[in-house]
């Protein structure tokens, strides 16, 4: 259904010659919507897992290891999420000469850029799943735990059946609210210069001010049809399996 | 370590469990930072000629103070604006519509339901996107020197945080109690009085902690100014790199300032959710912490240190 990223896109558009078209023609605009697209899924994976394994620490019983989670989340979610992008590219490439493309590969520029806005979307939203997944926690009352281990579950049945259940469900908003977020700041990869959707939006500035206006109401739309089904989803999966107490 | 949801209290075996996971955890950490350490030395980032002129005053003066400057202008600018038209905006959607078919209840609903679309679109498009479009704009009408970015990049900020404060807002008055709003009307109040004297200052009160924490939000956010060319903290700093290539020593000296500041600010909303607690006066629990911009769907943001 998606174009793959790099091919020039027809568009049945593109013969008449009109503001959209010309957008449509001449910026590339499916390919930049499918880099966004592409940017989420890939940015989520990987907050999820950092994420997840962010939060155990967090809340293991070990002071050191949660000194190591507390110190991860305070670093990177006061950082602005511009510096962390800028720093994939400008210290981690180019100081540091980490690249995360075959260097030979004529697209090495837009990939290695793409994969390095990706570690730094993943390191910043992994805090943001940490606390999610730790509010999910939060709203299970001490309760709960006090009766599983009264009635004599072991610690893994206790999690099994009591906790993690629950836990699951209270981090359903939260992560649904973050993946929202998430697909709005991939915007910030325009920073390094990754062509998604605001790259678009920021070239036509550059190239093309006429067009301006309809840039900004077809981009803008796109991030509406792609944020609202999330938030839609996320308020019905929250009242559906939010715990009555 | 007391018993919580997660751990019950430990007893000698797992203390001894916790004490080994603590030791192998912690050399894992360390050698894990001695990696980075080790290659970040072996590329010379450690050299003393990258750090050195942040020993001089002239580079604070003349690159990262009035950087710093630029991004408290834009933000506290950023703040005041969307603190006034969020209150607006929750205003006009908190107004009650009378039933049936009056020109006036006609109205009401109209205003009620633009404000509601405005709240939920600004909401759902970046914030890059709307500095880019502003930016744009000006440029194209021969604005986008001088003051343009410093407009674009508070513009963009106010668009969205006045709609996000809106919300906080909103969910505060949700929950203050039904009595109340009757209690205004009953006294005589108009409408919109009861909501401007009434629901309003109890609604902020209770939300403070999280208007406190939006603050963060918006500092933060004055960051995408880099891409409209505004000269904030990013922008103004890294022309200070290009004769010695320090951009790593740069970075780092920022991201200190941001994370300091923004430390700061959350301790300073969890100190004032404390304040508010003894005073009985908070509007239930903080919500759940755990979102990146601000509360983009449920309203009501935590600093995360909150729960």
């Amino acid at each position: 259904m998606w174009p793959p990223p790099g091919t020039a896109v027809i568009s049945p558009l593109t013969d008449r010659k009109g503001p959209v078209s010309s957008l449509f023609s001449d910026y590339q605009i499916w390919t930049a919507l499918w880099t966004t697209i592409k940017l989420t899924i890939f940015s989520a994976i990987g907050s999820l897992i950092v994420g997840t394994i962010v939060a155990t620490l967090r809340l293991s019983p070990v002071g050191i290891l949660r000194f190591v989670g507390t110190s991860y989340v305070n670093i990177f979610r006061n950082t602005p999420l511009t510096l962390i992008i800028l720093s994939c590219s400008f210290v981690l490439y180019i100081q540091l000469g980490i690249s995360l493309a075959d260097s030979s590969d004529p697209a090495f520029a837009d990939i290695n850029g793409f994969r390095l806005a990706v570690v730094g979307m993943t390191v910043y939203h992994a805090t943001y799943v940490c606390e999610a997944l730790r509010s999910g926690f939060n709203t299970i009352p001490l309760g709960q735990a006090e009766a599983a281990r009264s009635i004599g579950l072991t610690f893994s049945q206790t999690m099994r059946e009591v906790i993690l259940p629950q836990a699951f469900r209270g981090a359903v908003v939260p992560l649904g609210n973050t993946l929202i977020a998430l697909t709005k700041n991939t915007t910030v990869a325009v920073t390094i210069s990754v062509m998604e959707l605001s790259a678009v939006l920021k070239t036509v500035t550059e190239r093309d001010p006429g067009l301006l206006n309809m840039a900004f109401l077809v981009v803008g739309a796109f991030f509406v049809i792609l944020t609202l089904p999330m938030g839609v989803a996320t308020g019905w999966l929250g009242k559906r399996l939010s715990v009555k107490r | 370590m007391s018993a919580s949801v997660l751990f019950d209290a430990p007893g000698p075996k797992a203390r001894r469990r916790y004490a080994i996971l603590g030791v192998v955890g912690g050399v894992i950490f360390a050698l894990l930072m001695a990696l980075v350490i080790w290659k970040l030395a072996d590329k010379g980032q450690f050299a003393g000629y990258k750090w050195k002129p942040f020993a001089e005053w002239s580079t604070w003066d003349n690159y990262i103070l009035p950087g710093l400057w630029g991004t408290v202008e834009a933000a506290i600018l950023a703040i005041v604006i969307s603190v006034v038209f969020g209150a607006v905006l929750a205003m006009l959607r908190l107004i009650a519509v009378p039933k049936g078919n009056s020109p006036t209840a006609v109205a009401l609903r109209a205003v009620t339901w633009v404000t509601t679309a405005w709240v939920e679109i600004t909401r759902a498009i970046p914030v890059l996107l709307m500095m880019l479009f502003i930016f744009g704009w000006l440029t194209a009408h021969g604005q986008g020197s001088g003051n343009g970015p410093l407009i674009a990049t508070v513009a963009g900020l106010v668009f969205y945080n006045s709609s996000v404060i809106c919300e906080v807002i909103r969910s505060g008055v949700d929950q203050l109690p039904k009595g109340q709003s009757e209690a205004g009307r009953s006294i005589g109040l108009r409408e919109g009085q009861t909501v401007r004297l009434i629901l309003l200052p109890q609604a902020v009160t209770a939300m403070l902690p999280s208007l406190i924490s939006q603050v963060i939000v918006i500092l933060k956010d004055t960051a995408l100014g880099y891409n409209v060319l505004y000269g904030e903290l990013l922008y103004r700093s890294k022309p200070a790199t290009s004769l010695n290539g320090n951009i790593f020593a740069m970075l780092i000296v920022i991201a200190a300032i941001y994370i300091l500041l923004n430390y700061a600010i959350s301790k300073l909303a969890t100190w004032v959710e404390h304040r508010l607690q003894a005073r009985g006066r908070t509007a239930g629990p903080a919500a759940p912490p755990g979102d990146p911009a601000g509360p983009t769907n449920a309203p009501g943001v935590a600093t995360g240190e909150a729960a």
